[in-house]
């Protein structure tokens, strides 16, 4: 058999055709996976809230700060730079997404009054200006300048800080000077367990 | 869309051999569960749950610690709580992580008849591709592990990925990196294996479970998820960690002799009617059968 080039050509075109067609794909298979959810999100650092241990957390939200951008929390997890917990988290410190993306978490400040069974919402400048007339009231009422022996103390026994875990020694320096300030002698930690 | 993409070594229900099969050297991943150091905390089941979307469900009490019976389609990761005495009356916990096993030779995929809707990449990552599932079920009755889950709602079966999307960006999987006891483990394949027989000889020499022994089964190629336990001759105890899986003999003989000697009566019946037809000819109506008010 001796074909033309015509001939040639033709075999060669329906040959490659029907080799594409049924299958004679050399290229490697890849599948195409999900898309890794943070890959441009904007990752905060944080800290747990929980417990006094104060593993250290990354907050991954929506957008790259851009202005036109609200953030809205997409995942969080362990700070792998974190010297307390290096990345792990309990229990409680995985699901803190499902603590922040909550419709019963609590966003504004709420009081409840002597004698009340409810909590009522209060402005940020009103419970602001109720704590400092009763921080005042109280400490005018019960400030102790000398003690028995007479000796000059300046403190204040009736008023107590707590502060929390996720607090950071800038907000502890100015916290304690606010409170020596008063006169405040009890300044407790949460993180003392 | 996704730019990630793994390659694939193993593929399901696909004829001939996948292309580009062992063309490129990979490193196979490895989960080492070190179930002696397991406190049962459930961060795990907590990280699986909010890195892959799912939703946080009410759980369920049976008498056990446990937070459900057993895994499910939008549950994929759940610790086996399991009360065991040992031989001098005494109880101890044995806590296990019970997810897929992302076995070397998995059942699932050898049963799947869907093309590519279950793979195995290049990493060893035994994974599902929910948009290639028709939904059959085959892979739970392939699976020695009890592990494919079927969700009636959109007839597909879920599962386990070994945070695919994690790892082919080169992070860890989430359940790994929320463990606060420190006994999951990930890495290579060889170094979890040499990781988890240093801790199984350390279990042996200093805290007297002679038996103590890694779990890496042969029955099915070995494991991408291997456990350190305290005593590998009895795996049952740990919420039924069964003692040699295997692909059901079902299966493999429905995938092998079966399914070739399905094909040699295709072939054959073709090339039987094609003789057929050379020697006898086509079958013609004869007139007198019309005559008879047959069909015209």
């Amino acid at each position: 058999m001796h074909p033309s080039r015509r001939d040639f050509l033709k075999i060669g075109t329906i040959g490659g055709l029907a080799a594409s067609v049924l299958g004679f794909d050399l290229a490697p298979a890849y599948a195409q996976l999900r898309t890794l959810k943070i890959a441009r999100a904007t990752e905060t650092r944080s800290t747990c809230p929980y417990c006094s241990v104060s593993c250290g957390v990354l907050i991954y939200s929506i957008g790259d700060k851009a202005k036109n951008v609200t953030p809205q929390v997409i995942h969080v997890e362990g700070d792998p730079d974190h010297p307390i917990n290096r990345g792990t988290l309990c229990p409680k410190g995985a699901s803190l997404e499902q603590d922040i993306l909550n419709e019963r978490r609590i966003t504004k400040p709420q009081v409840r009054r002597p004698g009340s069974d409810h909590w009522e919402d209060i402005g940020w400048d009103d419970a602001m200006n109720e704590i400092a007339q009763r921080v005042k009231k109280t400490r005018d009422a019960t400030f102790i300048e000398k003690d028995a022996a007479g000796h000059s103390v300046n403190r204040l026994e009736s008023i107590a800080w707590t502060g929390g875990c996720t607090d950071t020694n800038e907000f502890n320096y100015l916290v304690v000077k606010a409170m020596r300030s008063l006169g405040v002698v009890h300044l407790e930690n949460q993180a003392r367990v | 869309m996704s730019q990630a993409t793994l390659r694939i070594q193993k593929m399901s229900g696909h004829a001939g051999p996948v292309p580009g099969e062992g063309t490129q050297r990979e490193l196979q991943v490895c989960k080492l569960i070190d179930v002696t150091t397991c406190i049962g905390c459930k961060a795990c089941e907590v990280a699986c749950l909010e890195w892959n979307g799912l939703p946080y469900r009410e759980t369920m009490f049976e008498n056990t610690y446990q937070t459900m019976p057993d895994t499910a389609w939008n549950f994929w990761n759940v610790i086996k709580f399991n009360e065991y005495e040992r031989p001098d009356g005494s109880l101890m916990w044995l806590m296990r992580k019970d997810q897929c096993m992302h076995c070397a030779e998995p059942g699932c995929l050898a049963a799947c008849p869907a093309d590519a809707a279950i793979v195995q990449y290049a990493n060893g990552v035994v994974d599902f591709q929910q948009d290639h599932c028709i939904g059959c079920g085959y892979c739970i009755s392939g699976c020695p592990f009890n592990i494919p889950k079927f969700n009636s709602a959109t007839k597909k079966v879920f599962k386990c990925t070994l945070c695919s999307d994690r790892i082919s960006e080169g992070l860890e999987p989430a359940c790994i990196k929320a463990c606060p006891s420190g006994c999951l483990h990930f890495g290579t394949k060889d170094d979890m294996k040499e990781l988890a027989e240093k801790r199984a000889g350390q279990l042996r020499d200093h805290f007297g479970f002679a038996n103590a022994g890694v779990y890496d089964p042969p029955g099915v190629g070995g494991t991408g998820v291997i456990y350190v336990l305290h005593d590998a001759t009895n795996p049952e105890e740990y919420g039924g960690l069964p003692k040699n899986p295997t692909i059901p003999w079902v299966v493999k003989l429905w995938k092998g002799p079966v399914k070739w000697l399905g094909n040699l009566a295709i072939a054959g019946g073709i090339i039987a009617v094609t003789l057929h037809y050379l020697r006898y000819g086509a079958k013609t109506v004869k007139e007198d059968n019309r005559a008879e008010g047959g069909q015209p």
